[in-house]
């Protein structure tokens, strides 16, 4: 049996920040480009809490992973209404389609 | 932690800026709702409210202590006289631009929306004044937040047109991923020493047996975000199409307000937690973890010189101002390469010049395209002999960017030469006056079309009113006199050097 300790959750984490990264690189969705930004966020968050657990830091890790979804789901949410504008403008999601400001 | 009434009465006393804003959010909320048919009554409100909060920054160059601390800890924020500087001048900056807001005709069409504008305003400005006297990286990472996600907003307030739409998704994309990368670095490093306080990891890290690889690599993923601020090169390409989709009173905001907030976090950042003493000619010596000054003076080099070179194709004067603003932000950061109380003053020096400046210069591009509806450079040929108290201000506002004397532009750039010079960094000096002779083409560029195309029969007369006349006078009489007579300002920015606990 595997004892899971910090480097696992270490890990989990720089994969989850990879595959953000990697998601806003490729992805021409602007819906799929947003949730690359939320996994880099939960990435994050995991390392926060990891941290305080193994760390013995207290319970403040816990406390900023807390901030951080508030956060997010704020970010969220007005990156969804943009989005919404965007299709109402343009007509597409697409990040790639969207270029009139460009000389 | 003692939680008794009398404390948190106590520390309040500290944050009474943040709280007049916190306290006009709300009632221009209200004041929207229940005024409905009334929108004039807004900016007045805001004004009134800014004046007030200008007040109570005045009362915090007074003051060198940590707000918000919990017993046998350091304090969330840090009021000092370099932070009550910057309050300065991001309260200028949102004065002014509330002025610009009732001109401007991109803001006038969609009137029925007013309150939400001012509203969003006054929360860039909450999110401003706290990320300038942050001492945490949690609080600088929730105000970097509640300022990025206004200014997404307002960057595409005018909903209907093509180009607001785009810059604000663009503007939303890019900071998304910096300030996610930023907290991804803030997690490494709370995990390296258990602390969030920048005091206290100072503290911390004087320890040698510090893993430096993983330090400096999260050092680094920060600055990613703190970058995307201040719209340095390599993270500057939200910039040109940020800036040229914005409506021009956002536009003039992002390229002041928040960019003075980037840079107080910056240096607050790089400062406090990376000191180890300040030797007897006022020099920083920096902790051997990362070698600061070669890496600021590489991005500067590489932001003046991309910025600079790029702005000379642009046709379009809000994306020529954009790429003039990535140009600005590298001297800017050769201040802070230098890494000196010195540096510093030059950084001060030059943000309160440049506020006057380039504002002015956005005020003028803004009072044309209210006219004639677009910023294209064609737009203006002639207008020097039509409309020319605008073109002779405009003109003005160029020169002083680019750093000619009698302008105040020129004392800005002479005090940041002097600095350099000090410091012995003679190739980056040579560097950065090079840069200068390339920025003098494309301001110049500007004027040949004001002036040596001749007016056409169809080139519009663009009337001044008498509330634009004072607000350009406001912006120009400062650029000029501070290009004569800048002992004021210098006296100034000596005061607001000092940053708490140094």
């Amino acid at each position: 049996m595997i004892q899971v300790g910090l480097n696992h959750f270490l890990v989990l984490s720089a994969v989850l920040f990879s595959l953000g990264i990697f998601g806003i690189v490729t992805r021409k969705n602007a819906v799929m480009v947003l949730m690359g930004i939320e996994l880099i966020l939960n990435a994050a968050n995991i390392n926060f809490i990891a941290f305080a657990k193994y760390g013995n830091f207290g319970y403040q890790g816990q406390l900023i992973a807390l901030f951080v979804i508030v956060l997010a789901a704020a970010e969220a949410a007005i990156a969804l209404a943009i989005v919404l504008n965007i299709y109402k403008t343009f007509s597409t999601v697409n990040v790639d389609e969207i270029d009139t400001l460009k000389e | 932690m003692e939680l008794s009434i009398n404390y948190i009465l106590n520390e309040l006393n500290f944050i009474k800026p943040e709280l007049v804003i916190s306290i006009s959010i709300v009632l221009i909320v209200f004041t929207d709702l229940i005024f409905d048919k009334r929108k004039q009554i807004l900016p007045v409100i805001s004004l009134i409210s800014l004046l007030i909060t200008g007040y109570f920054v005045i009362e915090q160059f007074g003051m060198n202590t940590f707000a918000i601390a919990p017993a046998g800890s350091k304090g969330m924020l840090a009021v000092d006289p370099f932070g009550a500087f910057f309050k300065m001048v991001v309260l200028f900056a949102s004065f002014i631009i509330i002025l610009f807001s009732i001109n401007s005709s991109e803001i006038k069409l969609s009137s029925d929306r007013h309150g939400e504008y001012y509203t969003l305003i006054f929360g860039m400005i909450l999110g401003m004044l706290f990320v300038i006297s942050a001492a945490d990286l949690i609080l600088i990472y929730i105000s970097l937040e509640l300022l990025s996600l206004s200014s997404y907003v307002l960057a595409g307030f005018t909903k209907q047109s093509l180009r607001n739409s785009e810059a604000s998704l663009k503007y939303l994309i890019y900071g998304g991923v910096s300030s996610g990368i930023m907290l991804f670095g803030i997690s490494i490093i709370y995990g390296i020493t258990g602390s969030t306080n920048l005091y206290e990891i100072n503290s911390l890290i004087q320890a040698p047996q510090l893993p430096n690889i993983t330090f400096i690599l999260a050092s680094i993923l920060i600055f990613t975000g703190i970058g995307f601020k201040i719209s340095a090169a390599p993270f500057h390409f939200w910039t040109p199409d940020v800036y040229e989709g914005a409506p021009i009173p956002i536009t003039a905001y992002l390229s002041i307000a928040s960019k003075a907030a980037g840079f107080a976090l910056l240096i607050r950042f790089v400062k406090v937690t990376f000191i180890q003493s300040i030797n007897t000619e006022g020099y920083w010596q920096l902790l051997n973890i990362i070698d600061w000054k070669t890496f600021v003076v590489l991005i500067s080099i590489l932001s003046m010189t991309l910025g600079n070179f790029a702005a000379l194709w642009q046709n379009n004067l809000k994306r020529l101002l954009a790429y003039s603003s990535i140009a600005h932000a590298g001297y800017l950061l050769l201040g802070l390469a230098v890494l000196s109380n010195q540096g510093l003053l030059a950084i001060i020096i030059y943000f309160a010049i440049y506020a006057f400046m380039n504002l002015g210069a956005f005020l003028i591009v803004m009072l044309i395209a209210n006219k004639t509806g677009s910023e294209d450079m064609d737009d203006y040929n002639g207008l020097g002999f039509t409309s020319p108290l605008l073109s002779v201000s405009l003109a003005i506002f160029f020169i002083s960017l680019t750093g000619l004397p009698p302008t105040a532009g020129f004392i800005a750039k002479l005090y940041l030469f002097i600095a350099l010079i000090d410091a012995e960094m003679i190739t980056v000096a040579v560097i950065a006056l090079l840069n200068t002779v390339v920025s003098l083409y494309y301001y110049v560029r500007v004027l040949k079309h004001l002036y040596l195309v001749k007016a056409e029969p169809d080139t519009p007369i663009i009337g001044v009113s008498a509330l634009n006349t004072v607000l350009i006078l406001m912006l120009l009489i400062p650029t000029l006199v501070f290009g004569i007579y800048f002992t004021p300002i210098v006296d100034f920015a000596k005061v607001s050097v000092s940053l708490l606990g140094f």
